[in-house]
């Protein structure tokens, strides 16, 4: 399944995250995870956020340059070699890695490995064949924080 | 003391009367080329009504625009045969202005080359370092063409190659260099890196400093680190390049070769002349030119005359540093930059967006082009990768027209200032 990103261009300078985040935060948007990119002068912001489109939508409105980029949200197990096997796959079968972030969904027990690959269809069937889940969208706005209940 | 005293120290009514007399002979020869002979028939003008200095001002103006849409013979006013040599301005592409020479033009151009070095003492037993690009820009060969009729032992560096610049200098005793400001502060780092100080360990008595405009404190801290006397040297390649207006000894003014250039300076807003000592536009007319005269061009570069006798004895005015520009040309690193060359380059690249800036700073004693480009909001597909290649393709792009390497900094749509009425595309942040 694709997962959509929010990437933002931005400036290499203070001030457009925090703006990136007060958007979001006016339009009670969640934001599960996010990395920055730079290269010297500028950058791009990348946020895996519940609801891309509105976010899209909202900071543009603001007059941010923004782009939905379909990623591969993975499901893999919380503990040491958890990354390693879906990494090895991945190199076994040639696929190249642009960008890459990962975040807790339940402590010890399951992640979320987000990918940015050229070979979107391609690594979607390997995964599959492998018996890897992932997540679109919508999947991963309904993630329940599990690790509260656990307590 | 002086290459020619007649010449250079003669009254000035005896220089305004022969003054009159190349006039109306240059007038009469530049009626033969396509664009004076159409201009003069066009506004009814006879060269044989030119009957006084005043007269000139009968003459409408020549601008760098109809050399360019005259490009390449339309001022010609000798056959082709009689040229023998060609020169073009520094830096532009595309339409560049090509100035053609009779054997004739360069002897006379030589000769004030020469006589501006033998002003400053150069002789024959100086050894010059002509650290300038050969070629079409004027200043090298210009330059080296004077040394040689001074008889100095010339050098014939180019630009470029610090190290061997400064072993040159040791090796073969050096005692002058023709050098651009900006590189010669740059020298300075270079001569500290090889532990070799010019005020020691070279010959160095002067240098001429030319192709770009620079301050008194700039002069200052090239004589103070080299241990020369400073010499600011002006030209351009429509009134043959370097030698139009030199320093003198006294170093206060740049005497303007009278002989061979009538002098105005107007104000270019109303097109009407100035006082005498006020600031305005310099408009030059060759004198001795044969293969391409050019009447009442304007320079586009803003100075003025310092009123009064100089004491060296010279009676050739004398014009005071350029202050600027009346157009918005640029100069970097000796090279010619007009944003038009910029803004062209950018709008034929997919992915830049509507808006730039130009920024020039100074880095330590390197001056610096920044480009902020606005990116195209279509463009974005939220790739790094992308902009980045956007960003080295910029790069590529302008210093292939423009000779010179810019920063280039990809900004968010919007980002740049909007102005309004006509856009600001350069910020100048130099300071001496």
């Amino acid at each position: 399944m694709i997962a959509y990103q929010l990437s933002i261009f931005a400036e290499n300078k203070p001030g457009r995250l925090a703006k990136v985040t007060r958007i979001l935060k006016k339009g009670k948007i969640n934001i599960r995870a996010m990395t920055i990119s730079t290269s010297d002068a500028f950058g791009v912001i990348n946020a895996l956020v519940e609801n891309p489109e509105s976010a899209r939508a909202l900071l543009e409105k603001e007059g941010l340059t923004v782009s939905l980029k379909e990623v591969i949200a993975v499901v893999i197990e919380d503990k040491p070699g958890g990354l390693d096997g879906l990494i090895q796959l991945l190199f076994e079968q040639g696929i190249n890695i642009e960008n890459a972030y990962g975040f807790v969904l339940e402590s010890r027990k399951k992640a979320v490995f987000v990918v940015d690959v050229d070979q979107l269809d391609q690594t979607q069937k390997i995964l599959k064949n492998a018996g890897f889940e992932t997540l679109d969208t919508k999947a991963l706005s309904a993630i329940e924080p599990f690790h509260y209940m656990n307590y | 003391m002086y290459w020619e005293e007649a010449i250079e120290t003669m009254p000035r009514e005896k220089l305004e009367a022969l003054q009159l007399e190349r006039l109306k002979k240059s007038v009469e020869k530049a009626s033969g080329s396509i664009f004076y002979g159409d201009l003069f028939k066009k506004i009814g003008l006879d060269p044989k009504g030119i009957t006084s200095l005043e007269d000139i001002r009968k003459i409408p103006f020549t601008t760098k625009d109809d050399l360019r849409e005259h490009w390449p013979y339309g001022f010609l006013a000798v056959p082709k045969d009689d040229l023998v040599r060609m020169h073009s301005s520094s830096g532009t592409t595309g339409r560049a202005t090509v100035i053609f020479h009779t054997q004739s033009d360069i002897d006379e151009w030589t000769n004030i080359v020469a006589r501006s070095m033998y002003m400053t003492g150069m002789r024959r037993s100086d050894v010059f370092q002509n650290m300038m690009t050969y070629g079409l820009f004027t200043g090298g060969l210009g330059f080296h063409y004077g040394a040689e009729k001074v008889g100095a032992l010339i050098i014939p560096a180019g630009s470029g190659n610090s190290k061997r610049q400064i072993q040159l200098m040791q090796d073969f005793g050096t005692t002058t260099i023709h050098i651009i400001p900006s590189y010669a502060l740059h020298l300075t780092s270079v001569f500290e890196e090889v532990g070799v100080d010019p005020r020691r360990d070279t010959q160095l008595t002067r240098a001429f400093l030319g192709a770009e405009p620079h301050s008194e404190k700039t002069r200052k801290k090239i004589e103070e680190f080299y241990g020369v006397k400073a010499y600011n040297s002006y030209g351009l390649s429509e009134m043959d390049g370097p030698g139009v207006a030199f320093e003198c000894p006294h170093q206060n003014g740049m005497h303007l070769w009278e002989d061979n250039f009538i002098l105005e300076i107007i104000n270019p807003d109303t097109m009407e002349p100035v006082a005498e000592g006020e600031e305005g536009e310099m408009v030059l007319t060759t004198l001795l030119r044969e293969g391409m005269p050019i009447l009442r061009y304007r320079t586009k570069d803003l100075t003025r005359v310092i009123p009064g006798p100089c004491e060296c004895g010279r009676v050739h005015r004398r014009i005071e540093r350029i202050k600027g520009r009346t157009d918005d040309m640029l100069i970097l690193k000796g090279v010619n930059i007009f944003p038009i060359q910029i803004e062209k380059k950018l709008m034929d690249i997919p992915g830049v967006g509507t808006n730039f800036l130009i920024i020039l700073e100074r880095e330590g004693f390197n001056d610096l082009m920044i480009v902020r480009v606005e990116v195209g909001r279509e463009f974005f597909s939220g790739d790094l990768k992308q902009l980045e290649a956007l960003r080295r393709r910029i790069v590529e792009e302008l210093k292939s027209d423009i000779l010179i390497t810019p920063k280039v900094e990809l900004v968010e749509p919007g980002a740049l200032p909007k102005s309004e009425g006509k856009a600001v595309r350069v910020v100048d942040n130099r300071e001496d």
